[in-house]
């Protein structure tokens, strides 16, 4: 167990940032939070590295209770959104910065820094000044001083936000594999699902101070624990409906229905509530359980190969995501399959079922 | 290849601006030119003198008491203002409502009028009725700024200082503003010491808005003028004839315009020359 949080709480003010929290990760692990802005993932890390102190609660590491001890004794680094370097040192310097603190031998530091350098491949560019470095380099920079430090624990908040798409994705591709390398726990925040995906490891998913749901990404995202997890993870967002069940069929709107199988079939009647993704309901017949369902187009976006319509059903508005391009007029009527296998089914309580 | 069109109506637009300069900088300039290269005498006689005047003033010793004088309190203001108004700011809150109380406070100074400074300190710090002066005189030192030179050395420095830190520390305190929290967490995480956060971060990132403040600082404090003119008068004798006053007195007391536009041309070389040293030498490191 690298670190462990137990009932942690954070209140500032009249303002509970972060509510009753307890989560465990693993060695070695590569961690994500994902959450929107002020769902409190930075909070969270920030807990985590030992510059806020929880309002109650309990922080472990390794077993041992660090609650309250400072954030220089703990051996953490953490990478920001914006590029943190020191202004007027060389990339050499700044990398070699936290191990000068350290008073660690120069010889030392020398080949620490140069095999992190090469690590990030910035080995060419250690004689320069931030001011110099493009963004991408910036942030290379920044990672190469949380990754020299060897720390147990890497918290990263969103690192990549700042950064152009193809930096972005250079580096995203890089980071899992760098920090599996050095075998430390790492904590990783975004706000997009898709990078979450991308990243792997496992996930955590926030809402408004809470974790909702932790467990391997995939898992996250294909078994979402209740509407809430399902939500925070969807990018564009889950549609949602509230459907009936009455005898062997689920009913939404009074126009659409399908038959209940497999362990639905032995539900009790009454309310229930779907979440399905953009890309279970489409504009061809995915599989033989969808159903054909109608609307009205509210705006349709076309991102080169791929269409995403915004459309009307009753008193829905739902997103669906088709392969090819199909520029429909705002108002006119389109036919959508839902597979309705593929849908989550929450109970009242919005949990999955 | 992209087709360059003549207009020559664009000269038009530019006409006000040349106007206003030449009214405002290069006639005024010319004229002091002028008047420094000849004799003038009563009815517009003018004799053309050469650089008579130049080497006169040069080589003046009241002139080069003055520049002593100028270069001594501008030093001093300096070496007090900006490490002070550094300090001031970096002791501001950072958020919530106080800010706005200091920001205010720090301001206020710097709304009053040079002369009413002046009258006011002058007031302030007479040793009979001024509660400064009787407060200094209370506590067992025997102050009279109107005829000690040192009190009213100590008195016209206080007063500029009191005056414009405010300046310093508002905009050090908007070079700190522009620092990202992160900053201080990465310090904190390296473990880095307060020192270390004010040389390695803080001042390196206010060093933009404190070269501002010290070419600010420099420049006013060098033509420092209508401050110590009410305060002391230049005196006591000539202990605070800095060159602007010597420079009035030269030009409207005595009348000599000659002297007085050859020391106004050279007044003017030295803070250009010392500005641009100043900015060299901060500069230095930023073209990197």
């Amino acid at each position: 167990m690298a670190i462990e949080l137990q009932n942690v709480t954070r209140v500032v003010g009249i303002d509970t940032h972060i509510h009753a929290t307890s989560i465990k990760l693993e060695e070695g692990r590569f961690n994500i939070l994902l959450g929107t802005t002020l769902s409190g993932k930075t909070t969270l890390l920030r807990l985590m590295a030992g510059l806020e102190r929880p309002t109650s609660g309990e922080i472990r590491f390794r077993g041992e209770n660090v609650t309250g001890m400072p954030v220089q004794k703990r051996n953490v680094a953490m990478v920001y959104q914006q590029f943190i370097n020191y202004p007027n040192f060389s990339v050499y310097d700044n990398i070699a910065s936290p191990l000068k603190v350290m008073r660690m031998p120069a010889q030392e530091i020398e080949t620490r820094v140069r095999r992190v350098a090469e690590l990030l491949k910035i080995d060419p560019l250690l004689g320069r000044m931030p001011g110099e470095l493009s963004g991408g380099q910036q942030q290379r920079t920044a990672l190469a001083r949380a990754l020299v430090k060897e720390s147990d624990l890497v918290l990263l908040d969103e690192p990549l936000a700042n950064l152009d798409y193809k930096l972005r994705e250079e580096l995203r591709e890089e980071l899992p594999r760098l920090f599996h390398a050095t075998g430390a726990t790492v904590v990783y925040a975004t706000t997009e699902p898709a990078e979450a995906l991308l990243l792997g490891g496992y996930t955590a998913t926030l809402h408004q101070g809470r974790i909702t749901q932790y467990g391997p990404t995939a898992v996250v995202y294909r078994q979402p624990v209740d509407l809430l997890s399902a939500r925070v993870f969807s990018d564009p967002p889950i549609n949602t409906a509230a459907i009936h069940k009455r005898g062997e069929h689920f009913h939404y709107n009074e126009t659409v229905s399908w038959k209940a199988t497999g362990k639905y079939a032995a539900l009790a009647d009454g309310p229930y509530t779907i979440g399905f993704r953009p890309h279970h309901i489409t504009l061809a017949p995915g599989n033989a359980e969808a159903i054909s369902v109608t609307g009205k187009v509210v705006i349709t976006e076309i991102s080169g190969s791929e269409s995403v319509i915004h459309m009307r059903v009753g008193n829905d508005t739902w997103v669906s995501l088709s392969h090819g391009i199909h520029p429909f007029r705002r108002g006119q009527g389109v036919e959508l399959f839902l597979q309705t296998d593929r849908c989550f089914y929450f109970d009242a309580d919005e949990r999955l079922i | 290849m992209i087709d360059k069109t003549t207009n020559q109506r664009a000269w038009l637009l530019v006409l006000p601006v040349v106007v206003l300069v030449a009214f405002n900088a290069l006639i005024p300039l010319m004229t002091v030119i002028n008047y420094s290269v000849q004799e003038t005498f009563g009815n517009n006689v003018f004799f053309f003198e050469g650089v008579k005047w130049f080497e006169q003033i040069l080589h003046s010793e009241r002139f080069h008491a003055a520049l002593l004088r100028q270069l001594t309190f501008t030093g001093i203001i300096l070496l007090i203002e900006i490490p002070l108004g550094v300090a001031i700011a970096l002791a501001m809150p950072k958020r919530g409502p106080w800010v706005s109380v200091c920001l205010v406070l720090m301001a206020l100074p710097l709304l009053i009028p040079w002369n009413v400074v002046g009258a006011m300190w002058n007031i302030f710090a007479l040793p009979d009725i001024g509660l400064l002066g009787r407060m200094i005189n209370g506590m067992g030192f025997d102050y009279n700024f109107t005829q000690q030179p040192l009190a009213a050395w100590f008195t016209t420095i206080l007063m500029d200082v009191w005056h414009w830190t405010s300046l310093v520390v508002l905009l050090a305190y908007a070079g700190l503003s522009a620092i990202p929290d992160a900053y201080y967490q990465a310090a904190r995480i390296d473990g880095a010491s307060a020192w270390s956060v004010f040389r390695y971060i803080q001042l390196p990132k206010m060093k933009r808005v404190l070269t501002i403040a010290v070419l600010l600082r420099f420049m006013d404090s060098f033509m420092i003028y209508t401050e110590p003119f009410v305060l002391t008068g230049g005196g006591p004798g000539n202990a605070t004839t800095f060159l602007s006053i010597d420079l009035v007195k030269i030009a409207l007391g005595q009348f000599d315009l000659g002297p007085a536009a050859a020391m106004s041309l050279i007044y003017f070389l030295i803070i250009l020359l010392l500005s641009w040293i100043f900015y060299t030498l901060m500069m230095r490191n930023e073209a990197q």
